[in-house]
């Protein structure tokens, strides 16, 4: 084998007592893909930040081509051949394709900027590349597929030997991510070796050669990506065996509990909705799909009550839907935010403030204005039991708690619901309002009333994001349990995998446009990635496949009468 | 160099940085006294002893704080829901005009009331003044974005404009020989005296008693979760059924009106008319004296008695030695910046990093 173009060397990095980077060697070497697998926290991307320069690492040193990298020097780092393609984009959207290219990479003195020149050298890296681009469009005119694009060619215009890319497909459409892969692919044969950063199993195995799991900020694995199955990586990745929440029919649909007809929203640029219908159903999971920013945040708000419908009707059991999210939560919704740090906790307020301040306006918790402190505290203790929130007491501040635990957090407080008892002024001791177990262990007067007080409807965004798997599993599950227990469920996710893991029924969502909610069974994956582009024509093909299963491509596509009769065309 | 957070905070940390911030205080405080050529003890010692040294100073220093409690508690509660009132100092006015319009214009007579009733009634139309200079800005900022720290500090300038309009206008004193002084407060309602002999006015009573009530209000009320959950996260509020509007109209009301007690108090209690030098900018060292005590509203009281203690003490000690004033306003700020400071560095550590070769 050729010697190694990269060699990192017992690489440590602190961050006070916690050790992001435990001693870490790894080589890569010329015409290679290296995958760097982990979850979040587990030094990844200290790993990269050290490997560019951010960050100056405690111990251990780095050679690139056989020469030593100097330490905390990003333009030492770009200048020995190492390109970076951050996960969020850093284009500037007002310029053309070529000035962003150039932008930075030009001497300041020179009296006249080399346009001619640096145009024939873009267009000879893409052709050598297999990167078509127009030199001269405007980066805010391209979709996101073409600026990971522009962005790549960036590294590669400025001699980028080894390139860096930072969770490249989270934005991108399946169809988008195949053609990344093969674009991949010609880059290597061209001799240039890549580090792949991410989370997915599946891409990894499928896109590298090689595949380095970091856990805890220790290198716990390192192997050839042939032969290595998906499960084996999670294992090292969590360092136990996972089991997944598997697909299960939902037990029993019910009535409709929410119902959307025509719905558009105002403003917000591309986060609007446009004419969005859809009906969701008591016990029923229904998922969205599509590349974040297509409306999807739009809908979570206006479900939430903290957006309201420019056009068309929102009804919920049977009446139309308050923009106010105190009265939703009264009347039984159950919010998951996408954004749990910005928006789902206020993170400098306490634990047990955040578990009941959805809820702090009923007479549960508050009574002539004045907080029942008591009460509070022991909802949220409930909660933090019966959900399992680690770290930190009822009284830090959430933001002290990582981002499953918050997560868990949120969970907890949209599906519980203060019992009769606490409404009461005299409380009984603790254990008698909340038995351990969480709300399926309780009796009597207590289900009664938790069965009251049930959500009936819960609406998830991305609930899933970021967070390690355990914690995605523990979300997961609580869901399929909230919707055998009745609840309707809507959840948004950029991710397919969750999307066909959850969903009883699946649409998908592109430019503030829904697509019907088909069966699961009906859609295959290459359907929901051309519906994910906005490309209409395949809108068919589920409908067909529903009206005569042995057509579908190998998929049989199991719906009983009263979904199918309400998926099939108007 | 630049800051790294830290993970967590040692015990000494939370320790040296009060002792290190006075330390600082003192030193940049130190290089200006010797600058003037006062030897260091004596000032200090002076200083120390007008601010603190005998029942006398002490009395002027909590006849100074009174003020200073309400305005800090104005901003306290403004900054708690990142209303950011520079405007106390207006609303001071505003409060201090209307307690002479209630209690004193056409000699008080022209409500023909109880005391007692016109002296609730002057109370409530100072922190209705106050309260109203403020609502302004607040509705701007709520509905149109319009940045309050602008609006509300130039309403400063225009309302001490008002004022003077005031004096020498329809409020203007005809015994006052030509001085821009307002008609004075019908005497029933000024403040009584707290001790015999001394200027402390029963306005310490309400200055505390605010103070205790606004800590009660933001921590164990649904609208102090309003104010405290708005200023910290607005968007995660808003989710959370909080009614932002209308909890930032309700915070720019309480903010206003303290200011605007506090000129009605510093009128009934003090000076007895409105002039246009009754306030020293007590409005603006409000703010100082929020930030001290880390927006707390009874660490505002220790934060009002340190400010005016410093104040009331420079005043006597450069009437002896003849270092100016000026050291207190340094002194103050001096604490301010150092303590902000020190509570900074309890969180982040500062990395230096020698450019690599």
């Amino acid at each position: 084998m050729t010697a190694p173009v990269l060699r990192l060397a017992g690489i440590t990095k602190r961050f006070g007592t916690l050790v992001a980077n435990d001693n870490i060697s790894l080589e890569l070497h010329g015409g290679e893909i290296l995958a760097l697998l982990g979850e979040n926290g587990a030094g990844k991307s200290t790993l990269v930040s050290i490997l560019f320069g951010h960050y100056t690492a405690d111990e251990g040193h780095i050679e690139a081509f056989g020469q030593p990298l100097p330490p905390g020097n990003p333009k030492a780092a770009l200048a020995a051949g190492i390109g970076m393609v951050h996960q969020h984009f850093t284009l500037a959207d007002n310029l053309s394709v070529l000035d962003n290219v150039m932008l930075g990479s030009e001497a300041l003195w020179q009296p006249f900027s080399r346009r001619g020149a640096a145009r024939d050298k873009l267009l000879e890296v893409a052709r050598r590349f297999g990167l078509p681009v127009a030199p001269d469009a405007k980066v805010g005119s391209l979709s996101v597929g073409e600026r990971q694009r522009v962005e790549i060619l960036k590294a590669l215009y400025r001699g980028a030997r080894i390139l860096i890319l930072d969770e490249p497909t989270a934005v991108l459409t399946p169809q988008e991510s195949e053609a990344l892969f093969d674009t991949l692919g010609q880059m290597v044969a061209e001799g240039l070796s890549i580090i792949f950063i991410s989370h997915k199993l599946g891409e990894v195995l499928r896109v590298s050669k090689r595949v380095a799991v970091l856990r805890g900020g220790k290198l716990v694995a390192e192997a050839p990506a042939a032969g290595t199955t998906q499960a084996q990586l999670a294992q090292w990745m969590v360092g136990h065996a996972v089991s997944a929440p598997q697909r299960r029919p939902a037990p029993s649909v019910g009535e409709a509990v929410c119902t959307l007809k025509d719905v558009s929203t105002a403003g917000g640029g591309r986060n609007r909705l446009e004419h969005v219908s859809l009906t969701l159903h008591a016990g029923e999971i229904v998922t969205i799909a599509g590349v974040s920013g297509n409306g999807q945040l739009a809908l979570a708000d206006l479900l939430c009550g903290t957006r309201a419908a420019s056009q068309g009707t929102v009804s919920f059991l049977g009446q139309p839907l308050q923009a106010s999210p105190a009265r939703l939560v009264t009347q039984g919704v159950a919010r998951i935010p996408e954004d749990r740090h910005a928006v789902g906790v206020v993170g400098d307020l306490s634990v047990w403030e955040n578990a009941v301040s959805e809820r702090l306006r009923s007479p549960a918790f508050s009574r002539a204005l004045w907080i029942k402190r008591r009460a509070a505290q022991a909802h949220a203790a409930h909660i933090v039991r019966a959900f399992d929130v680690r770290g930190g007491g009822p009284q830090s501040p959430a933001r002290s708690l990582s981002g499953g635990n918050m997560q868990k957090l949120i969970l907890g407080r949209a599906l519980v619901a203060p019992t009769l008892f606490a409404t009461r002024n005299a409380l009984p001791p603790e254990e008698a309002i909340f038995p351990r177990g969480g709300p399926s262990e309780k009796s009597g007067l207590a289900e009664s009333a938790a069965a009251a007080q049930a959500p009936k409807l819960i609406i998830a965004h991305q609930p899933t994001w970021g967070l390690d798997i355990g914690a995605v599993a523990y979300v997961q599950q609580q869901l399929i349990s909230a919707r055998d227990a009745g609840a309707a469920v809507l959840v948004i996710s950029d991710d397919l995998d969750e999307v066909m893991t959850l969903g009883d029924r699946v649409a998908v969502m592109h430019a503030g446009q829904l697509t019907e909610a088909l069966p699961a069974e009906a859609w295959t994956r290459e359907a929901i990635g051309l519906a994910m582009a906005g490309i209409p024509s395949v809108r068919a093909e589920p409908v067909e496949a529903l009206a005569d299963p042995s057509t579908s491509s190998g998929r049989t596509a199991k719906a009983d009468g009263s979904r199918a009769g309400e998926s099939s065309p108007p | 160099m630049r800051l790294e957070k830290r993970t967590q905070t040692s015990r000494w940390a939370l320790v040296l940085a009060p002792i290190g911030a006075v330390a600082f205080t003192l030193l940049v405080s130190s290089l200006l006294v010797l600058w003037a050529g006062a030897p260091l003890g004596q000032t200090y010692g002076l200083l120390f002893k007008g601010g603190f040294g005998s029942v006398f100073a002490l009395s002027e220093t909590l006849t100074r704080a009174i003020p200073l409690i309400l305005t800090g508690l104005a901003a306290t509660v403004a900054f708690k829901a990142r209303l950011f009132n520079i405007g106390a100092e207006g609303q001071l006015y505003a409060g201090a005009l209307a307690a002479v319009a209630v209690g004193g214009l056409h000699g008080g007579e022209a409500f023909a009331l109880a005391p007692g009733l016109l002296f609730v009634l002057m109370l409530l139309a100072a922190a209705l003044a106050g309260a109203l200079l403020l609502l302004g800005p607040a509705l701007l900022k709520a509905r149109l974005g319009v940045d309050e720290v602008v609006t509300t500090l130039l309403l400063n300038f225009i309302m001490l404009l008002f004022v003077s309009l005031m004096l020498d206008g329809p409020m203007k004193d005809p015994a006052a020989m030509g001085w821009p002084q307002s008609v004075a407060l019908l005497g029933e309602l000024e403040l009584s005296k707290l001790v015999p002999q001394t200027r402390i006015h029963t306005g310490l009573l309400w200055a505390v008693g605010l103070s205790v009530v606004l800590w009660a209000l933001l921590k164990y009320t649904v609208p102090g979760f309003d104010i405290r959950a708005t200023g910290a996260s607005a968007g995660a509020a808003a989710f959370a059924g909080v009614p932002v509007t209308r909890t930032v109209v309700l915070v720019a009301l309480l903010s206003g009106g303290l200011a605007g007690l506090a000129g009605a108090i510093e009128v009934a209690g003090r000076t007895s008319y409105v002039t246009l030098d009754m306030s020293p900018g007590y409005g603006y060292t409000g703010i100082v004296i929020a930030m001290l005590a880390a927006l707390n509203p009874l660490g505002v009281l220790a934060a009002g008695v340190f400010v005016a203690g410093v104040l009331v003490g420079a005043d006597s000690m450069s009437r002896v030695i003849g270092v100016p004033t000026y050291i207190a306003d340094v002194l103050v700020a001096a604490s301010l910046i150092s303590v902000l400071v020190a509570t900074l560095l309890t969180q982040y550590r500062v990395v230096f990093r020698g450019k690599a070769a």
